[in-house]
């Protein structure tokens, strides 16, 4: 903070740092009722949120309730999934998208197949993202840094590439007629999409709940520690393997959750629905709105899902690119991305441990070095990336 | 099995082909990864620069026929030096835009690894939306095919497999282009330099070692490398797209760490090595699982051997 000062406040995204800064001072001072007003205020927007008027203004293009569920709502789902893993235990995954579409065809599968009960298909999704979470964490999780990042890429693909190959499950011409979820008190799951969205809603829910409890446990502490300098964890007592097959489980179990609700809602899936792409839109989410901070994560997946939804169908906008502005989605975030590294790598609500850890320089991250485990790892070299 | 024995030269001998294209585009990954430690994930789309450079210079020559002696050779090399210089110039640009700032401000490697995942996808819908209608006129999602420029002769035979001309010249080309490069980094004095810095950049530095222009000349090394091998892919396999380095760039990553990341003998190793069990896994598996054996095996190499088959000489012969 005191760099901010320094630097100036020139740089409009340090601003935003700065405003955020003072919402958290309060935050952690504030008092128990005031955090329920919070808590109730954001439950009460999220009712609302569907409102025709909002949309209109939202989403002047689209359906506005059909956009929340996707992108916006799934895009939140799985960054907070992948901020278990990127944010709170410092593992760099590419290819999380791998367990969403787990989850979704685990839903296809069985539902249309042997015509199991929705709510058992997403549970068994659920399972079956957690356990390929350990498969791929087993062997490669002793790696780390980008060689992490490079081999979950690959895993990603091997699952569209398998997906596309197999026959069983459709190959490259997909599942359709998936079930769409039975009713919940009464509510009937159809083609209207309010349901569909406070079931996501709901999720979302649950699933912060789940991910700040573990934060503020004794797991979350060893993520952290993890994060900040694997070596001196291990020293410390710290499992440190063991940990981050847990963050990979529990992230992939969220992943498999976001991709079961996405097939009961979209009805039809096919290994194209889940291309890398994907994967680098939630990191860069993640990674926008401020690795590690659930607040600043929800929000960096509300912008880059909304964003392109919002100006896809502002007129003056297409007449000066001449095609529909929501291609040129994927050239922004690439342009974001580089820019956010060099400008405010911590992202704009960071997690203020991460954003300490970044600033430091040679310590936070610095364990996630692409160094080769090995005997004549030395550490000058080591730090030449700087 | 007997499949496998009809199948096993002429695979071999793509495979070959298919490798040393790999290990053309693996230089660029393991020369940077050696002075940096990074590794260029935007790298792949230098390449892909690369085969639409050529592509460039192929419509513009616009030979009607397949060509054969001089013209051919005349063709060739004028596309490989303008997909060179293109691609080498494109990943020095890469450089002072993604990874320079970062840099300076001392951030750490996942910054630098985001923002060449960043730097990657610009790139891709870049050309997808801007470059390649402006150069060919076609949706730039759609592939994009040349006419053939090497003659697909037959020059000889080994056992059952045919091996044509435009297989040769690949190899050929690859494999001068590394020894040329092998004999820089060995040899002259900027090779020199890069190797210091590779080995500690600290010491080179109070030697007096300018890093900026070592890291430039990295780059600028690795980008023609992959301009070349872009050149040579559309040569041989006469198109391109504009996400064609996305497995590509994967493939080469592969080959890089299965030779040994930061080696540049391991780099040509890898790539050979990786080209021949990929094809000849799709012998059993059939070719639309060729990606998926090339995974396998990064995903093997790393859990056993992460320093690669050189992995030894990693301090002393880092390039």
């Amino acid at each position: 903070m005191k760099g901010d000062a320094v630097t100036g406040t020139t740089n409009p995204l340090r601003r935003v740092g700065a405003l955020a800064d003072g919402l958290r001072d309060w935050w952690e001072h504030a008092k128990t009722w005031q955090r329920y007003l919070v808590y109730l205020a954001a439950i009460g927007l999220s009712l609302v949120l569907p409102a025709p008027w909002i949309g209109s203004f939202m989403s002047p293009g689209a359906d506005w309730t059909t956009v929340l569920i996707y992108p916006i709502g799934t895009y939140i789902l799985l960054a907070v999934g992948l901020n278990v893993v990127v944010g709170q235990a410092g593992l760099l995954d590419l290819g999380f998208v791998a367990f969403f579409a787990i989850g979704g065809y685990s839903v296809a599968y069985y539902g249309t197949h042997y015509g199991w009960n929705y709510w058992a298909t997403v549970a068994f999704g659920i399972i079956l993202a957690a356990v390929s979470g350990v498969i791929l964490g087993a062997p490669t999780l002793r790696l780390r840094g980008d060689y992490l990042a490079i081999v979950t890429l690959g895993f990603g693909e091997i699952v569209r590439i398998t997906a596309n190959n197999t026959d069983e499950i459709g190959g490259a011409r997909g599942i359709a007629n998936i079930p769409h979820p039975p009713p919940v008190f009464g509510t009937k799951f159809l083609l209207d999409p309010a349901p569909y969205y406070y079931l996501i809603v709901a999720a979302i829910v649950l699933v912060i709940i789940f991910s700040v409890r573990l934060q503020k446990s004794r797991v979350g502490r060893a993520w952290a520690a993890i994060r900040e300098d694997e070596d001196a964890a291990e020293l410390m007592g710290v499992p440190t393997f063991k940990f981050k097959l847990l963050a990979f489980a529990i992230g992939a179990m969220i992943g498999g959750l976001a991709g079961g609700i996405y097939a009961g809602k979209a009805v039809f899936i096919e290994p194209n629905t889940f291309p890398f792409i994907l994967s680098a839109t939630i990191l860069a989410a993640v990674v926008l709105g401020g690795s590690g901070n659930l607040p600043g994560v929800i929000l960096g997946a509300f912008v880059i899902g909304w964003l392109p939804e919002r100006f896809r169908e502002v007129e003056w906008l297409k007449e000066a690119l001449g095609r529909d502005p929501a291609e040129y989605r994927i050239l922004l975030f690439g342009g974001v991305l580089v820019l956010m590294m060099a400008l405010r790598p911590e992202g704009l609500l960071p997690s203020r441990r991460r954003k300490a850890e970044l600033h430091e320089g040679t310590g936070g991250m610095g364990t996630l070095g692409a160094e080769v485990p090995g005997p004549d790892t030395d550490v000058a070299t080591s730090e030449a990336a700087k | 099995m007997s499949d496998f024995l009809d199948q096993f030269l002429p695979s071999t001998v793509g495979g070959l082909v298919f490798g040393s294209i790999y290990a053309l585009v693996a230089l660029g990954y393991t020369m940077v990864y050696g002075v940096l430690r990074l590794i260029n994930f935007a790298h792949s789309e230098i390449f892909m620069i690369g085969t639409f450079a050529s592509l460039v210079v192929v419509t513009a020559v616009a030979p009607d026929v397949p060509l054969t002696g001089i013209a051919l050779v005349g063709v060739l090399l004028l596309m490989m030096l303008v997909s060179g210089a293109v691609s080498g110039g494109a990943a020095v640009l890469l450089e002072l835009v993604a990874y320079r700032p970062l840099r300076r401000k001392g951030a750490t490697r996942l910054t630098a690894l985001i923002s060449a995942i960043g730097a990657s996808l610009f790139l891709q819908e870049l050309f997808a939306l801007v470059v390649i209608p402006a150069i060919t006129g076609n949706p730039g999602r759609n592939q994009q095919s040349i006419p053939r420029v090497a003659a697909r002769d037959v020059l000889f035979q080994i056992g059952n497999a045919d091996v044509r001309l435009d297989q040769v010249i690949v190899v050929v080309a690859a494999v001068i282009m590394m020894v040329a490069l092998d004999r820089v980094v060995n040899r002259t004095r900027i090779g020199r330099g890069i190797r210091a810095t590779a080995q500690d950049p600290e010491a080179a530095v109070l030697m007096g070692v300018s890093i900026d222009n070592i890291v430039r000349t990295t780059f600028l090394l690795g980008g023609a490398m992959a301009g070349i091998a872009g050149a040579l892919y559309l040569m041989e396999f006469e198109n391109t797209v504009f996400n064609i380095g996305f497995v590509l760039g994967i493939k080469a990553f592969t080959a890089a760490v299965l030779g040994g990341i930061g080696n540049l003998r391991g780099a040509l190793l890898g790539g050979v090595a990786l080209g021949l069990i990929e094809n000849w896994g799709a012998i059993f598996l059939g070719s639309e699982w060729k990606d998926v054996i090339a995974f396998t095996v990064l995903v093997v190499v790393l859990m056993f051997r992460p320093t690669g088959i050189l992995g030894e000489s990693l301090q002393k012969a880092r390039a």
